[in-house]
């Protein structure tokens, strides 16, 4: 197993290289920044950096209003509350006026997993894929996570970033190519198609893995950018292979698998077996969770078996 | 003695009166909209755009433009009326108002309305945006000032507050607030609604400083909010004003938030500002 990185410290080294190249970026935060490592941001342009205390409405407004005055606006705090606390002004202004904000979902799916169901990020992706213009990424690795600061603050207009609390291996070279709404094929395969997202992705490669022992043939993708999702590459994949399997880290309705069976049901109907969560969660390791919730390779590799019997007449 | 200034808070007023009859018979003609709070703020804006804001209405994204904010958003139908006539966009806009395809949404957006610096509607988030526009004018070294106007119901909403100590903290300069006073809300009087009283205190120990005046003199705001702009700290115009104001059968009356006007009541509200309405 390669070792594993910090994606929350590639993410702080990551914004502070962007404010030495960028001007316009400002950074805030609401009290959390030690975790969320925007203060590595803070640290090094304390006059860009605000932290706002616990008031995310309030830091999503000012963030707002910093945009509108030509900034670009990165907002942190961890997704759960990102998405509930601050949902107003974030569909209210930021998406209705296109606003070129930043919005950094930290601490996704289980990371924060000791801290229990109140600090779960499940629900996330449902909400900030409902609004219309929103960029949705969620990486993988330290250098796609490192990557899509920098493409975040490229395009022009409202991104939400899901970040991870936890750890990862680095599965991409550093000149790997990120493109927002381009997923990754990272392996062919003819059986089954396993659509990944965030974290998941190095659970599906090893679902991969698995099935190939069996003789199942599993075709991999990442696809870190969930909204506009890469509706070539998930035809394609459902094209070359009859069924797909969707994994994320939150709740089955309204993230990834909601997207890519949206893009189906238009495009090409098609089996799909769905690998998230469907009920709230309570506290533990990182790892028993996962395992607990069903987020893991045993898992996919469990509905990739399923897709392919269902295939057959 | 006769000043310019009595001369030009005579034409102001003049103006006031004019955009209150065009208020009345705009709501009427649409049958929908919000009378109470746009004649609350009628003095408020005309002076805010007559005499204080630095904008170019031929160029309404010049850069170093003041900014303003309308927080209480229901009273958009006032804000354009005094848009229009300070020439942001034709005033053969209004009688859009409120309908399909219309570049005059039922509160205002940025994207679609000339000389709207900011999109408001749900209420309690405007000091915030305008604290953040604010900031980014002090870190871009711009001389502009951000002006929000409040209503008093809406600072029920906690975010509000959230937004008061932050502008503390921060504290960017050139950020007036005005909180438009007339003590009356969508279900009640404030003090039924929900009780907001010892306003200035209250905000005086969030670290503001506090500038209160009558909400309908044209001089009197005008000389208080160039004293807000000069403050040190954030500061707040508490404007007392009266909800309906100017229509005696509105004055004071929640029921007329957010009522239609009748044609018996567009008659009689006309009558009362002075115009014959049968005439011509």
């Amino acid at each position: 197993m390669p070792d594993k990185v910090s994606i929350r410290d590639v993410y702080g080294a990551a914004l502070k290289k962007l404010g030495e190249q960028e001007e316009r970026v400002v950074v805030l935060e609401a009290d959390v920044g030690g975790s969320t490592k925007s203060a590595v941001f803070g640290k090094a342009f304390p006059d860009r950096y605000f932290n706002v205390g616990i008031a995310e409405l309030n830091m999503a407004a000012m963030a707002a209003g910093f945009a509108y005055a030509g900034k670009i606006p990165f907002v942190n705090t961890f997704s759960v509350f990102l998405t509930t606390r601050a949902s107003d002004p974030i569909s209210s202004m930021i998406a209705y006026d296109h606003l070129n904000v930043k919005l950094c979902g930290a601490y996704s799916g289980l990371s924060d997993a000791y801290d229990g169901a109140s600090h779960h990020g499940i629900f996330d992706l449902a909400y900030v894929r409902s609004l219309p213009g929103m960029t949705v990424l969620s990486v993988c690795d330290p250098v796609e996570t490192e990557k899509a600061v920098f493409a975040a603050a490229e395009i022009e207009g409202p991104v939400y970033l899901r970040l991870s609390r936890a750890e990862a291996p680095k599965l991409y070279p550093e000149n790997m190519v990120f493109t927002p709404g381009k997923g990754i094929l990272l392996r062919e395969g003819a059986d089954v198609s396993i659509l990944a997202t965030g974290l998941m992705v190095h659970h599906a490669l090893e679902a991969a893995n698995r099935l190939q022992a069996e003789g199942i043939s599993a075709r991999v993708v990442d696809l870190h950018t969930i909204q506009p999702v890469d509706r070539e590459l998930v035809l394609e994949s459902a094209e070359k292979t009859g069924c797909v399997v969707t994994a994320e880290e939150h709740s089955i309705r309204g993230g990834l698998g909601s997207a890519v069976a949206e893009v189906l049901a238009q495009g090409r109907p098609t089996i799909q077996e769905f690998v998230g969560l469907d009920s709230y969660t309570e506290s533990g390791a990182y790892g028993t969770l996962l395992s607990a919730y069903h987020l893991d390779a045993q898992t996919i590799a469990e509905k990739a078996r399923i897709a392919v019997q269902r295939k057959k007449p | 003695m006769y000043h310019a200034t009595d001369q030009r808070d005579q034409e102001l007023g003049t103006l006031c009166r004019t955009m209150r009859v065009e208020l009345i018979e705009l709501l009427h003609q649409i049958q929908t909209g919000h009378p109470g709070g746009s004649l609350s703020c009628c003095e408020i804006l005309t002076t805010l755009y007559f005499d204080c804001m630095n904008v170019r209405p031929e160029q309404p994204d010049w850069d170093d433009r003041d900014r303003f904010v309308l927080s209480k958003g229901h009273a958009a139908p006032m804000l354009y009326l005094t848009l229009a006539h300070r020439g942001f966009f034709p005033m053969e806009w209004l009688p859009t108002l409120r309908q399909y395809g219309s570049r005059l949404q039922g509160h205002p957006c940025a994207h679609k309305t000339p000389g709207i610096d900011c999109s408001t509607g749900p209420l309690g988030l405007g000091l915030s945006a305008a604290l953040g526009m604010a900031l980014a004018g002090r870190l871009n070294g711009q001389d502009y000032t951000t002006w929000v106007l409040l209503g008093d119901g809406e600072i029920q909403e906690g975010g509000v507050w959230e937004a008061a100590m932050s502008a503390r903290k921060f504290n960017p300069g050139r950020l007036v607030a005005i909180l438009d006073h007339n003590g009356v809300q969508l279900d009640g009087t404030n003090a039924e609604v929900m009780p907001i009283d010892r306003i200035a205190e209250r905000w005086q120990a969030f670290g503001w400083e506090v500038f209160p005046c009558d909400g309908h003199s044209i001089p009197e705001l005008r000389e208080t909010l160039a004293r807000a702009k000069a403050s040190d700290s954030p500061a707040l115009v508490i404007a007392g004003t009266v909800k309906g104001k100017g229509v005696s059968f509105m004055e004071g009356q929640s029921a007329w938030h957010g009522k239609p006007v009748s044609k018996e009541d567009c008659h009689r509200a006309l009558q009362e500002l002075g115009v014959d309405h049968n005439a011509g």
